[in-house]
């Protein structure tokens, strides 16, 4: 291969912003990710659009970064943001100074919170706890990682980038002690293979600790697992917060046809990290506090537990590793550790992906002497903009794929594709065609992401097979169906075991019947 | 920590097994039609994310509901999909005065002759076909010169100790009273008088299909008030129409979100009252042994949704010259104001087509090809039309057939 100017390592939602900023200002870049994009964190978070207002308090710098970032995905990535707004209730035994304080400091930080009377919360939120007694509105967001993350891919693709997936970074191409470039292998292959660059990223989540230390470089990073609930449909059309110092399962997002509550947070070793999940006793946890927000999730079918972890970074003057930094981080380690040609970025949150890329873009156009400016925040991502699903015209298979892909619709095929495959979520043959010839997929895992295939309430009980011969069929492999079913199975059971009950369980035995060679 | 989930229409309950799907006869012959778990559990999920996902081709719900007696997951999937209809859709002028049948039927019956001349003429058909959009094939159902309601107010039931109350329905009110005068005889021969309402509306179910839900709920808190008062004074109250009937006890409280718990045991078609009247011991009638019929049994789709189809059953059978038919349950396509739309009359014959062919079965069945005497039953009006209109063969309510097999 070439040399590239700029190597990413990384296919969550850093490393793809990253990438689509590094390709818009002409650098020749290559990402390379060992999985499916967004199969770290990026893929297992809450998917709320911050409005910094949980921050406020705490963290005025972060709370301002992500308001102004909040704008600026709304207005270039309109497909993959859905303005829901959204309220910090106060209960009876909260305090209403702690709120009064809230919006003094929301206020600081720029962010529009206004409060609001607990009637008027029920008028624009039916669903929340009626006991309220005091509410504030914001303009919190919902936002949809796996579509965000996509549309950054995309994007940095139509400006040149190479995407590089299934394929892992095991160490660094040194000379003179001068980092150009990384050894990868891909699963299957034995020998490891070179690509240089002249800058390389590191934008691996919380895998970053270990993978920089074939740098000789320490980080000192902490596995911070969180785990979260989705609803099977919406229960609440805004994002519903618990206005209080930020705690367990105090946050409902609406994400998507689902409502999704979250989270809580705890250190675990980093042994667990490539295998997360939610236990019983956290969906215990979770809906023991998440009935105090909503109280209707106390009813709501639940159909999966998922959870993610946050790469903490400890702040470098801390021998201890007690304070730890919340921000966005950015590691020159030619300054830091005498390593040139290597940069890390991690830290930030989803809502601030853009601000990180074009900070760690700055810094690898300073290094190569490159003056081009940022722009991503000028310019929208593939699939913002207006797209009707309302109209009369539209049919009923097309409205789902609009929603989710906004503009891009009109490079699916509808005409030969508009057979609906996964019913719950109504994707269309015409969207995974889409979805394997843009994004590339392996398997069924990858396909869920990139078009919510099975994402719905049956998981894909109903579904699953029709999907495997379709995704045989458009890959060109028709042996592998069975192989296809397997792996997805496995996959959804996982989320499903710590929720075994009411119609989750009908459901599961369900899967289990029809599917009984599989499972 | 949870133990049951329970969400508006049962929606999660859904497994997504399907067997809704398969008994839609709207499904069967349009496709357009999403079919019921799409339009249903499936679409609702849609719908709560963002109303713009509502589906136009929604308005082809036949409300039969027999998606829901299929399912086995107790998910109500008619509800839902009546529900969005009302939550999500507009109306015009043509679905408005199809569904006011309370109003039209005012504004027509003192013209009766008038209006079922116009209403019958060529041009004016069409002209409602291009206007209104009422299809040139339907002939309207002819209105009576005098309601029903004048007549039953002159009748004297002082003579009786014991009551129920009758909701005729707006069909028995304007279009056929002869139905109503059946069932007083039928009450009154089973020692009971028959009391009007204090008030009755339209039940409102042409209101809901039609998306006009506000008016529908207004018509049913009148309705359940007098009812109240009539049950509270011991009465039951009788019905004829299976689709009044239906709309009253389930609509009410799973689609208007009307509460009815305290009415709904006493709100019953006149077939179930009068066979549980019997069975108990308390009422014995006695029926002709001259009445040579042969009775092709057609269960409507309400009817099949309540049960009940039994109770009329049983009873025709205690009609000695009675020869019966139960035919296959099959929807005959009309629902109540959807097959009197232009753009619906082809799917509304496509489906009844499947009930015409039983119909011809039952008659060869019953050895009577050439027989005057036959008939097919039914306890829905709209079914009536659809039947006779389509096949020629006369359909009677069982109410009127047991009271002119009456001693
Ligand atoms: C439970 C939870 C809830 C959250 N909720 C929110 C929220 O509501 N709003 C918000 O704004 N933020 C939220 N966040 C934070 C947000 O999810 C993360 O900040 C963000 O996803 C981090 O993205 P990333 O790309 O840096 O890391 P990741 O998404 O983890 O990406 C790292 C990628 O690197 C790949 N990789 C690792 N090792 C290698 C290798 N050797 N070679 C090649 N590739 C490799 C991994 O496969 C992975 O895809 C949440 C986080 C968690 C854990
Ligand atoms: S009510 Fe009847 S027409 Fe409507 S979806 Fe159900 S089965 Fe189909
Ligand atoms: S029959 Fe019931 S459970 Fe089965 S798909 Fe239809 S609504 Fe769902
Ligand atoms: S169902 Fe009965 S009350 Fe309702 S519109 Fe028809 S006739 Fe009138």
């Amino acid at each position: 291969m070439k040399e590239f100017d700029v190597i990413v390592v990384g296919g969550g939602i850093t490393g793809a912003a990253t990438a689509r900023d590094c390709a818009m200002r002409g650098l020749s870049t290559l990402l390379i990710e060992r999985s499916d994009i967004c199969d770290g964190a990026s893929g297992r978070n809450h998917g709320l659009l911050h409005s910094g207002a949980r921050y406020a308090v705490t963290d005025k710098e972060g709370a301002e970064e992500c308001i102004r970032e909040n704008r600026i995905l709304r207005r270039i990535a309109s497909n993959c943001v859905e303005p829901t707004g959204g309220l910090f209730i106060t209960l009876p035994g909260d305090s209403l100074e702690y709120q009064e304080n809230f919006v003094r400091c929301c206020r600081d930080a720029g962010i529009d919170a206004v409060p609001i009377s607990p009637k008027e919360a029920l008028r624009l939120e039916p669903a929340v706890n009626p006991e309220l007694i005091g509410a504030v509105k914001v303009p919190d967001a919902s936002v949809d990682p796996f579509r965000l993350t996509d549309a950054n891919i995309i994007d940095a693709m139509q400006h040149g980038a190479t995407i590089l997936k299934f394929h892992t970074v095991t160490g660094f191409v040194r000379n003179n002690g001068r980092v150009c470039g990384v050894r990868v292998t891909k699963p299957g292959v034995i020998r490891s293979q070179e690509i240089r660059a002249r800058m390389v990223v590191l934008a691996a989540g919380i895998w970053t600790a270990g993978l920089i230390r074939e740098a000789g470089i320490n980080i000192g990073m902490l596995p911070s697992k969180g785990a979260l609930v989705i609803f099977g449909h919406r229960v609440a059309g805004m994002v519903i917060n618990r206005c209080r110092k930020p705690s367990n399962a105090d946050i409902l997002v609406p994400g998507d046809v689902v409502s999704v509550l979250g989270t809580t947070s705890d250190k675990v070793p980093f042994e667990g990290i490539d295998d997360m999940r939610a236990t019983p006793e956290e969906v215990d946890l979770l809906l023991r506090e998440g009935v105090s927000l909503v109280p209707a999730l106390s009813h709501t079918r639940i159909i999966r537990a998922y959870a993610g972890v946050r790469p903490l970074v400890m702040a470098d003057s801390d021998g201890d590793g007690r304070s730890v930094s919340r921000g966005i981080v950015v590691l020159d380690h030619e300054q830091r550790d005498g390593v040139p040609g290597l940069i890390t970025i991690t830290g930030g949150k989803l809502t601030t992906c853009r601000l990180m890329a074009e900070m760690v873009t700055d810094a690898v156009c300073a290094k190569l002497g490159v003056k081009a400016v940022c722009e991503t925040a000028l310019r929208p991502l593939p699939g913002s903009g207006k797209a009707h699903k309302d109209d009369e015209e539209v049919p009923y298979f097309k409205r789902a794929a609009i929603g989710r892909h906004g503009t891009e619709v009109s490079r699916m095929d509808f005409d030969l594709g508009h057979e609906i495959i996964c019913e719950c979520e109504q994707v269309t043959r015409a969207e995974i065609k889409y979805a394997v010839k843009t994004l590339g997929v392996r398997n069924i895992s990858d396909l869920r992401r990139h078009t919510r295939i099975g994402m719905g309430t049956c998981q894909g009980s109903f579904c699953i097979k029709k999907v495997a011969a379709v995704l045989a069929e458009e890959l060109g492999e028709p042996l592998r169906e069975k192989e296809f079913i397997d792996e997805y199975l496995q996959e959804r059971w996982k989320g499903i075991t710590p929720v075994f009950w009411g119609d989750s369980l009908r459901e599961a035995e369900y899967m289990q019947r029809t599917h009984k060679d599989e499972i | 920590m949870q133990e049951n989930n329970i969400s508006a229409g049962n929606l999660e309950q859904c497994l997504k097994c399907n067997l809704c799907t398969l008994v839609c006869p709207m499904m069967a012959v349009n496709a357009h039609y999403p079919g019921p778990k799409k339009a249903g559990p499936d679409g609702e999920r849609y719908r709560l994310k963002d109303p713009q996902y509502y589906d136009y081709a929604l308005k082809y719900c036949l409300n039969c509901k027999r998606c829901e007696v299929a399912c086995p997951s107790g998910v109500m999937v008619g509800d839902i999909i009546q529900a969005a209809r009302l939550r999500y859709a507009g109306h015009n002028l043509r679905d408005w005065a199809l569904a006011n049948t309370d109003l039209v039927g005012s504004l027509a019956s003192p013209f009766a002759p008038v209006v079922n001349g116009v209403l019958g003429l060529k041009p004016v058909k069409s002209l409602m076909h291009a206007f209104m959009g009422v299809d040139s094939h339907r002939t309207f159902p002819s209105y009576s010169a005098r309601r029903f309601t004048s007549w039953m107010r002159r009748q004297d039931q002082g003579g009786f100790d014991k009551f129920v109350s009758f909701f005729h329905g707006c069909y028995v009110n304007y279009n056929y009273p002869q139905l109503g005068k059946d069932l007083v005889r039928l009450v009154n021969a089973a020692g009971y008088g028959v009391h009007l309402l204090e008030k009755e509306k339209c039940c409102g179910v042409a209101l809901m299909s039609n998306s006009m839900g506000a008016q529908a709920r207004r018509q049913g808190e009148i309705n359940l008030a007098s009812m109240r008062k009539a049950i509270a004074a011991g009465e039951d109250i009788l019905t004829v129409s299976s689709t009044c009937t239906f709309t009253m006890r389930d609509e009410y409280p799973h689609v208007l979100a009307l509460e009815n718990a305290e009415v709904r045991p006493h709100l019953m078609l006149l077939s179930k009252w009068l066979y549980q009247k019997m069975e108990s011991g308390e009422v014995s009638l006695r029926f002709r042994r001259d009445l040579h019929l042969k009775i092709a049994y057609h269960t409507s789709c309400h009817m099949q949704k309540l049960g009940w189809r039994n109770f009329t059953l049983e009873l025709l059978r205690k009609i000695p010259g009675v020869e019966l038919v139960e035919m296959d349950q099959q929807c005959c396509g009309i629902a109540g104001t959807f097959g009197f739309k232009k753009e619906n009359y082809a799917y509304s014959q496509a489906i009844g087509g499947r009930l015409f062919d039983e119909i011809g079965a039952a008659r060869v069945a019953l050895g009577a090809q050439s027989d005057p005497g036959f008939v097919v039953c039914t306890e829905c009006e709209t079914c009536k039309w659809q039947i006779e209109m389509s096949t020629g063969v006369p359909v009677m309510n069982p109410v009127s057939i047991l009271a002119m097999a009456l001693e």
